[in-house]
């Protein structure tokens, strides 16, 4: 499977701040009722958008200012709670290609990475002087650096961090392992051998 | 050299590195659920892909199904379509469903167990964040995406990071009215939501050598609230006891091997963990939620926080957004919040022992005028136990519905919802803001006993006091 080489995203960026915004928050489970993905970016952070009659609430993605950007930035444990792999879903049917948080929940990690939608982690300074810049001017470009790890904006540069793993496989275009993962079905049939309880 | 059941079991289900240094990780058990596998066929069906392992996979419908309504089609058209499209799936790739008509579905960490699935030494995967649940058992048991899902039926391997292993020890005894949920509450607010990251969580210590299975996997159930993606405890006689004579485990000579095997997986004496927590069974309170997180509870006798006296900035904020929310006031007593619901049910107290113990209390006693109360047997395993001790009738008796099995107002994604900005007390496992289906709806969680005071005094309370607890 022939996947593209993740070395960078660059795009506009839009700030959501706060700590621990769980999936919940990300795609209410009302909106999982669906057996595709498809038209899921319409929900993406729905109850904190919009209000019970559908008229909108003061939330920075309905901030016309923020209109196709593709960077999300938020705060510490961004993605806890469920394993829902619809979180990142509606984040990139949405549009987004790449979050900056201060941390990351462990699932939501491996399953944004897993769609080719880098995560990568930046300190609270770092995201209060990108936040400042995009405050400033909304059209600023942020540009993620998978490769040096960093991100730079408005003429500055930080630090940015990606777990080995995940930056290996985004910058080698092995982000999705099931081809690596079916290459191994063999060894893995042997390792199943060995273990009495998975021939019951 | 000694090792912990976590490096057992991992080393033993390593199939190779893969070129990022993550390991090909055999998932030895694969549990499937209506809500998270629906793209995972379809995935599989787009690449031409077959099922590796049909008969190490096993499904049920827990999330959507309505508890009110047994027959289908269901009033919901989505949720119909996803059962029939689970029932599609399962029968075309020859996958063990437990349909409602077999008498054994429910929810699936519900099932796994009571099914005798659930074992010492196993990797269990499922499209669902509480699979830590299983871990209860001496398993390395977790959530995965539904791309994941894919990876387990194609290949019934994943990509997987080592986790660290955290031991985390609570010695003394509980005092009466103190349950294994308030143990759990009180790790998550402790550690904290975020703290787990990374790691697995190893329970252990007197109070966890104690517990029965069920407490267990109340325990372990809430690992991921605390950012731990699996939990374990290690296996032990209960575990034996408890899986004798389950319809899928080892039988005849099989059992006593499996047994030998079973024992040889616990953490060895003297392995090196990469941290060591312990807690004084003595400071755990019947605990309950005040805020939007797991890890935001007091005590039954506290207080709900006020911003003004947090030690950060962030502190304040996070509890001014909470207090906002939950609509309760800075400094008042948790104790005596009036409340709309009441929901005994989920994956982490929907077992025969939650409902016994509660009926042991709850007999002659009434629900509030004005509340609504809800119990839900995890399974239909374990709603036909139940009827047959007479437990469901003393619920009737109380004023609460009795339900049948599902996850129901766990998540808001069957008929069992709050409206508006009704408040609910609730053993599920998750307070987040709109979590049981109204975007304004709060939740607060506690342990069975807990739910059960309050729906007789209409309030939040303590259950020692409404209902004279002195021994559990």
């Amino acid at each position: 499977m022939a996947l593209e080489k993740i070395l960078r995203v660059a795009g506009r960026a839009v700030h959501v701040p706060g700590n621990d915004i769980d999936t919940d928050r990300i795609i209410p489970a009302r909106f999982m009722k669906c057996v595709t993905f498809d038209g899921l970016g319409e929900f993406l952070f729905y109850d904190m958008r919009r209000n019970a009659d559908g008229s909108e609430k003061a939330h920075p993605l309905n901030d016309p200012a923020h209109k196709g950007a593709t960077i999300l930035i938020s705060g510490m444990n961004f993605g806890c709670g469920s394993s829902r792999e619809h979180a990142p879903q509606a984040l990139q049917k949405y549009g987004m290609r790449g979050v900056i948080a201060e941390g990351f929940a462990e699932i939501f990690y491996g399953n944004s990475t897993t769609l080719g939608m880098p995560c990568v982690v930046a300190s609270r300074p770092d995201i209060e002087r990108i936040a400042a810049a995009i405050g400033a001017d909304p059209s600023t470009e942020v540009v993620i650096d998978l490769v040096g790890q960093k991100i730079s904006f408005a003429g500055q540069t930080v630090g940015a961090s990606v777990r080995e793993s995940a930056r290996d496989a985004l910058v080698n275009g092995r982000w999705d392992p099931i081809g690596e993962l079916i290459e191994g079905a063999p060894a893995a049939a042997r390792v199943a051998g060995q273990l009495r309880y998975m021939s019951a | 050299m000694p090792k912990t059941l976590f490096e057992k079991v991992w080393d033993a289900h390593s199939v190779r590195n893969l070129a990022n240094g993550q390991t090909q990780l055999l998932v030895g058990t694969h549990l499937i659920h209506e809500v998270t596998s629906p793209q995972a066929f379809g995935m599989m069906r787009d690449l031409g892909l077959r099922v590796a392992m049909p008969h190490r996979t096993f499904a049920t419908v827990d999330h959507i199904v309505p508890t009110d309504q047994v027959s289908e089609p269901y009033a919901d058209p989505l949720a119909d379509a996803m059962i029939k499209e689970l029932r599609k799936s399962c029968a075309e790739s020859g996958i063990t469903f437990f349909d409602r008509s077999t008498g054994k579905q429910g929810i699936v960490h519900i099932v796994g167990p009571e099914q005798g699935i659930t074992q010492p030494g196993t990797t269990i995967a499922c499209g669902d964040s509480h699979t830590s649940t299983h871990g209860a058992f001496g398993a390395i048991a977790f959530g995965i995406g539904t791309t994941q899902i894919r990876d387990v039926l194609a290949t019934q391997t994943m990509a997987l990071g080592r986790l660290k292993v955290r031991r985390i020890e609570v010695n003394g005894r509980l005092r009466p009215g103190v349950y294994a949920k308030d143990v759990i509450l009180h790790i998550i607010c402790t550690l904290g939501v975020n703290g787990g990251t990374g790691f697995a969580y190893e329970y252990a210590g007197e109070v966890v050598d104690r517990f029965s299975m069920e407490e267990r996997m109340t325990v372990c159930n809430m690992s991921i609230e605390g950012g731990a993606r699996a939990g374990y405890v290690n296996p032990d006689e209960t575990t034996f006891a408890y899986l004798k004579g389950r319809p899928y485990s080892p039988k005849a000579a099989e059992w006593d091997a499996a047994v030998a095997r079973w024992r040889a997986v616990a953490s060895d004496p003297g392995c090196a963990y990469d941290d060591l927590v312990r807690i004084d069974a003595a400071d755990i309170a019947p605990t309950v939620t005040w805020g939007i997180n797991p890890g935001q509870g007091v005590p039954i006798t506290g207080l709900v926080p006020d911003p003004a006296k947090a030690a950060t900035a962030d502190e304040r904020s996070s509890i001014e957004e909470a207090l906002a929310y939950m609509k309760l006031k800075p400094g008042s007593p948790i104790k005596g919040t009036r409340i709309d619901m009441a929901f005994l049910g989920s994956c982490t107290n929907g077992r025969l022992s939650d409902f016994q113990e509660v009926a042991r209390f709850l007999k002659g006693r009434k629900v509030a005028p004005g509340v609504k109360a809800i119990a839900v047997p995890g399974s239909q395993g374990v709603g036909v136990l139940c009827a047959e001790l007479g437990i469901d009738q003393i619920f009737r008796d109380a004023g609460f519905e009795w339900r049948s099995a599902g996850c129901s107002m766990c998540l808001a994604m069957n008929p069992d919802k709050l409206v508006g900005d009704q408040l609910c007390a609730s053993s599920s496992n998750r307070n987040f803001k709109g979590r049981q289906g109204s975007p304004t709806g709060r939740t607060i969680l506690m342990s069975p006993i807990m739910v059960a005071a309050a729906a007789v005094t209409g309030a939040v309370a303590d259950a020692r006091e409404v209902f004279a607890v002195s021994a559990n």
